[in-house]
């Protein structure tokens, strides 16, 4: 990453909870650092400095394979040392409460903070009780701010644009943070966003917050320039939610005649883990307007950049960069 | 007659009748033209242009032609319980009872909660069936009131809608989802309101009567409390719910309130709860042990002012052939349920002769209303409609003795009762099904 002139508008905040009260400047702001660290991923020598001698701890109170992968690498291209927590192995399950978890990490001095927890609204009661950073690796049914800005990236340097983009979020937006986070920083950035799924998993609440809500793939899928897949949680798929999968891969798994009815250069997205054969088709995940694995890439960006930036905040005593 | 598949499908022409057709709001004189198994012509002008060359006409004098009734509560044995009731026998006993259509309850063995086992009934029926057959799919899974069913693969398979049956989604939040989901594809969710806790070991209304025979007594409100809640959960929920087979004097006014209160609701009776009560049981009479009970006489005659005023939309027949070995025993022991299809439209036709319903509104309750409520091209005799017609005879008087009896099952609370009114004619698709 590379030092530039202070962006007095820029993101300049010692916590990244949610996209929620960002404004288009600081999430712009945002992108264009994750931009600037997408080529030195590319170098066979991917060492940055930003971060060294600082201290990374990873939270993790969910299993997650990718994100925290992604997470650590990002802290350790910038020269952090990085400790990923081993939640299944630790006090927690002894226990400990979320306060205790984190007075005792807190007394450690890190510099930062990366929490995933089952519940909404838990990081952020984290980073009361902290005095480091926070970042938000996903809360619950809240946000997932560094998921929607990964996706953002995409889109951006694929359409060059985010503003007037029509976006159609599909699948199980009730339970996913992914949806509430993009839905936030795309509304932001002036795109035009769409929810597609069964009425068990995009509640008609949603209207409420000014989007279009459809049951109809079809109807829904009209002139997107993006379609976003979200994971169905296989328990949520034996008939509490949706009857079964079959039923669900008939009307709203995304296969290639469903595709057709976005635009001719429509891009496929899905945060990953991908069920195939449920929510995606395997043709359609792994065809020519998939930006899938591409998401994955610019994860480690914006994560590079989110964790320079919290870091390297004022409020930290740091200069804002 | 009856069941057999005649491939002749020359114009029928049905000339001096009465024609009742609510859809249309037809009550009076005239005639009505099929041909090629759709109505060509209806009303007092259907003769204008004659007959056509080969029709054969039938002179209607003094009956009434009316559209095919509908019911959408038949329970028959196939598969799993042949002995009661096939799809043959029950088509026999329906276009006797002037039903056109008979739409299936899932309540099978296997019960019917997959697509294959609509298309197998309905091909069975397609095959054996002298009324037209369609199913009604069972809510959730196995019927055990935990998982939803595939509404949109069953309804692509022909399911009209789905239903818990003869049991009861007691589980609110699912009956939530149901709703919830079933909105997406427009579908009818049926729940029978019965609290099981309430119901306890009751096999008969709660009442003086059950008090003197030493049987177990149903409240109300093992019905109405379910009713009350199911509203508000459709309320909640926005779907289509329909409340099958009320009982009860207290359940019409929620209705009313429900329907005030702008809920999509829709609710049946069957026709046994409108023409009989609770005393019918007299001595541990096991053909009148039904589920929901038979009531008081005052509950009746809510139910069949309901019915009048439109705050119970539709008359359904709750057909459920039991066999003696499930009837012949003490009452509380004994099954529940009684066959209705034969006996439909003439033990709907008491309710006329009382001065209760008006032909029209009968007509309309049987059959233009659930046609509708099932998304069916029927319940009409509107030209190009299917020709699904019977012509009855209202004033004609019968007793219905046991051998009489067209249903393979014999638990029929009518026995020996007597009617006025009969079906004399019936039409499925331009064909004539039965003649009497």
């Amino acid at each position: 990453m590379t030092k530039s002139a202070p962006n007095p508008y820029g993101f300049n905040r010692p916590h990244l909870l949610g996209i929620e009260g960002l404004s288009k400047l600081e999430l712009l702001d945002l992108l264009d650092r994750a931009e600037a660290n997408i080529e030195l991923g590319r170098q066979p020598k991917k060492k940055g400095d930003l971060l060294r001698g600082r201290t990374q701890i990873n939270l993790f109170f969910e299993a997650s394979t990718r994100t925290q992968s992604s997470f650590e690498l990002a802290g350790k291209r910038l020269g952090a040392d990085v400790m990923n927590m081993q939640v299944g192995s630790s006090s927690v399950k002894k226990g400990e409460t979320l306060i205790d978890t984190a007075v005792t990490l807190n007394a450690m001095n890190p510099d930062v903070i990366v929490v995933r927890h089952n519940a909404s609204g838990a990081v952020a009661l984290l980073a009361q009780k902290v005095d480091c950073s926070v970042v938000n690796a996903g809360d619950g049914s809240h946000e997932h701010p560094t998921q929607a800005l990964l996706d953002a990236l995409t889109i951006r340097r694929h359409k060059g644009r985010i503003e007037g983009l029509t976006v159609a979020i599909c699948g199980d937006v009730a339970h996913s943070r992914v949806a509430r986070s993009n839905i936030l920083l795309l509304t932001a950035l002036g795109a035009r966003v769409r929810l597609i799924g069964p009425s068990t998993l995009v509640p008609g609440a949603f209207r409420d917050m000014g989007l279009e809500v459809t049951t109809s793939m079809k109807e829904g899928l009209q002139d997107a320039d993006i379609v976003m897949m979200l994971r169905l949680q296989r328990e949520r798929m034996q008939g509490s939610f949706v009857p079964s999968v079959r039923e669900y891969f008939r009307y709203w798994g995304l296969d290639e005649k469903k595709l057709s009815y976005a635009k001719p250069d429509a891009f496929v997205m899905h945060p990953g883990p991908m069920n195939r054969g449920v929510e995606i088709d395997p043709a359609v995940a792994d065809g020519p307007q998939s930006l899938i694995r591409e998401q994955v890439e610019m994860g480690v960006a914006v994560r590079m950049a989110v964790l320079g930036a919290v870091v390297h905040s004022s409020g930290n005593g740091g200069e804002a960069l | 007659m009856a069941g057999q598949r005649t491939t002749d499908t020359r114009p029928v022409l049905l000339t001096n009748a009465h024609i009742v057709d609510p859809s249309q709001n037809l009550d009076g004189p005239g005639g009505l033209l099929m041909e090629d198994g759709r109505i060509v012509a209806v009303g007092a002008g259907a003769l204008n242009n004659g007959a056509p060359e080969g029709a054969e006409v039938i002179d209607c004098q003094g009956m009434v032609v009316a559209p095919g009734l509908v019911d959408l509560c038949a329970h028959v044995g196939e598969p799993g319980h042949e002995h009661r009731e096939t799809l043959a026998s029950a088509g026999r006993a329906a276009v006797a009872g002037g039903i056109t259509t008979m739409v299936v309850q899932p309540d099978t063995e296997p019960c019917i909660d997959d697509p294959a086992l609509v298309n197998f009934v309905q091909a069975r029926a397609q095959e054996t069936s002298a009324a037209r057959v369609r199913v009604m799919a069972a809510l959730t899974k196995r019927q055990e009131g935990g998982e939803l069913t595939e509404f949109g693969l069953l309804g692509e398979a022909g399911a009209v809608g789905f239903t818990s049956g003869r049991g009861t989604v007691s589980n609110a939040q699912v009956l939530r989802r149901a709703l919830t989901y079933g909105k997406d594809f427009n579908a009818l969710i049926c729940n029978r309101p019965e609290d099981q806790d309430l119901k306890g070991s009751g096999v008969m209304n709660l009442s003086e009567a059950a008090v003197r025979l030493g049987l177990g007594g149903i409240p109300s409100e093992a019905e109405t409390t379910v009713l009350a809640r199911d509203l508000r959960i459709a309320r909640l929920a926005g779907g289509r719910y329909h409340a099958s087979l009320l009982s009860t004097a207290e359940a019409p006014t929620l209705m009313a309130w429900a329907k005030d209160a702008g809920i999509r609701a829709t609710s049946s009776v069957s026709v046994a709860h409108l023409t009989l009560n609770e005393i019918d049981i007299g001595a541990y009479r096991t053909f009148f042990k039904l589920s929901p009970p038979l009531r008081s006489e005052d509950d009746r005659q809510a139910l069949v002012e309901a019915v009048a005023s439109g705050t119970i939309d539709i008359i359904v027949s709750g057909h459920d052939p039991q066999d003696v070995e499930t009837k012949r025993l003490p009452f509380a022991e004994a099954a529940d349920g009684a066959i209705g299809l034969e006996t439909f439209l003439a033990a709907g036709l008491r309710l006329v002769h009382a001065g209760d319903l008006t032909l029209s509104r009968l007509i309309e309750a049987m059959a233009t209303r659930p046609a509708a409520l099932a998304g069916l091209d029927a319940g009409t005799l509107k030209v190009g409609s299917p020709a699904d017609v019977i012509v009855v005879d209202p004033e004609e008087p019968w007793v219905l003795t046991s051998r009489d009896i067209i249903s393979r099952a014999k638990n029929t609370p009518y026995e020996n009762a007597r009617f006025t009114g009969r079906v004399r004619r019936t039409f499925v698709g331009g064909v004539q099904r039965y003649a009497r």
